[in-house]
């Protein structure tokens, strides 16, 4: 999976949590949840719509790495490589 | 025979719209089946049934609006024979009925198995049926794009914008035309906003308020936690307001008189613990729809039907029970970064627990200064339920169950 395939990947999993945000005006570097209403629950089940779709794990102590845009694409992208056939 | 009414869905509800039947005449009746979705201050829920039987006969229509209490619908109950008149009363011959209910109520997810009946309906979600109502499109012509070819509401927004002319088929609903969306969304924040205030308002003019906090060291808490998730694949990780939960049920056991309705002078304690968990809908607006038996769950289970709970308050397809339910209420204001929240009790209930965010504070342990993570809990009680004092047990209670999370 490409990197451009991954960004929409996430943000159309983002889309069904916030449905009535335009993410295309998501700043990719600020953090997700300072530009969006969303909570720990939401934030979980982005974190669970990522899995289903990427079929990656994602530890909790890793979360950190997904406060942007710019990270959750950096870090799918290295976690995919490196967990093939998952 | 018996009458199947228009719930009260919480104490400021005086009407409801019914917005489709979810059965039809025939149709078997089991406790706890969808009747009907109602449309509410609230917004669409879907009516359980509160006996078993057969339904007989529908007495009001899609698109009524009755009072609290009106007859819904009869219900033959079991071993009843049909009347000799077998026709349905007031409402027409049985085709006009059938063409009614139009757009099938979405499967329940109640654990069961699909029936056959319920694989042959439409996969649609409830947002996107509603959406598909609001502009007229049939979703039996919309190709589903979804996991499993779910109907999406992109998908039906996307027919509807390819449409020359959304025109609506002979088979919807009789309700007023659609309204565009901003418009209708615009409506149904105002009026939730009101049922909002006037409950509010009659709360804080009835009940005479009392407030106590506690400070709950959460170290334990959070480190069992952390270990317990990291043995676990994401959609099974625990989040820290579930512990919080439980212990709340669970310290109800040990002051049951927080867990009562004010009803005709008296406090009523209630034989069973329904967490009314207040979640905040986007855009504006608070349900706090039940979890029932709260301190009789696993905290897997009070996981899992949270979050079933979040989702069903956001896109559709909150059951009556689950509003009308609750006998206290607990609302977590700790993502917003509030330490403490004092909030207004919800009638008939008579305490409302809150919880803020988790801060990191200097803590003494045995005669040591170290760092904590720390979450304050507060209690609003209706003094002319309880007292100070019996609210403070409780709190303690709460603390003192927090500390022990293997336990809860």
């Amino acid at each position: 999976m490409t990197e451009a395939e991954i960004r929409e990947t996430v943000l159309q999993v983002l889309g069904s949590i916030a449905p009535e945000v335009d993410l295309s005006r998501l700043k990719p570097q600020a953090r997700i949840r300072d530009q969006l209403d969303i909570d720990s629950m939401d934030f979980l089940n982005f974190v669970i719509g990522l899995h289903q779709q990427l079929n990656v794990e994602i530890p909790e102590r890793d979360y950190g790495q997904l406060a942007t845009l710019t990270g959750c694409v950096n870090y799918l992208a290295t976690a995919m490589h490196s967990q093939p056939g998952m | 025979m018996s009458d199947f009414l228009m719930p009260k869905l919480g104490a400021d509800m005086t009407a409801g719209t019914l917005v489709d039947w979810c059965k039809k005449p025939g149709d078997d009746v089991r406790r706890g089946d969808i009747m009907a979705e109602v449309d509410t201050d609230k917004g669409v829920i879907d009516i359980e049934a509160f006996s078993d039987g057969v339904l007989d006969t529908l007495l009001v229509q899609p698109g009524a609006t009755v009072p609290v209490g009106t007859p819904l619908a009869r219900i033959r109950e079991p071993g009843e024979e049909m009347p000799a008149n077998a026709l349905p009363t007031a409402t027409g011959a049985p085709t006009s009925v059938a063409k009614l209910i139009t757009v099938p109520c979405a499967p329940t997810d109640r654990g069961t198995a699909l029936s056959a009946e319920d694989l042959s309906r439409l996969r649609i979600s409830p947002s996107a049926r509603r959406r598909a109502r609001e502009l007229g499109v049939d979703p039996r012509t919309v190709q589903g794009t979804g996991g499993g070819g779910a109907i999406t509401r992109e998908d039906i927004e996307r027919a509807a914008t390819s449409r020359v002319s959304a025109t609506p088929t002979a088979a919807s609903p009789p309700t007023a035309a659609p309204a565009t969306k901003p418009a209708e969304t615009a409506d149904r924040n105002m009026r939730m906003r009101r049922a909002i205030a006037a409950a509010m308002a009659r709360a804080n003019r009835e009940i005479p308020h009392y407030y106590l906090s506690t400070t709950i060291d959460l170290k334990a808490a959070l480190d069992w936690l952390s270990k317990q998730n990291e043995q676990r694949s994401v959609a099974d990780r625990l989040l820290y307001g579930v512990l919080l939960l439980k212990a709340t049920a669970l310290a109800l056991r040990e002051v049951p008189e927080l867990n009562a309705f004010w009803q005709n002078d008296r406090a009523a304690v209630q034989p069973s613990i329904h967490l009314g968990v207040a979640i905040a809908l986007r855009g504006g607006g608070l349900i706090a729809p039940a979890l029932h038996d709260a301190d009789r769950k696993s905290l897997h289970e009070l996981m899992g039907e949270l979050r079933v709970l979040v989702a069903r308050v956001r896109t559709g397809g909150l059951r009556s029970s689950e509003l009308a339910d609750p006998t206290i209420t607990v609302t977590s204001l700790g993502e917003q970064g509030v330490e403490a929240v004092y909030g207004v009790i919800y009638p008939p209930q008579v305490a409302l627990v809150g919880f803020g965010k988790i801060v990191q504070r200097p803590w003494c342990v045995n005669e040591q200064i170290v760092q904590r993570p720390v979450v304050t809990a507060t209690l609003a009680g209706d003094h002319r339920a309880t007292d100070g004092h019996r609210g403070g047990v409780f709190l303690a209670a709460v603390e003192r169950l927090v500390q022990e999370p293997d336990k809860l």
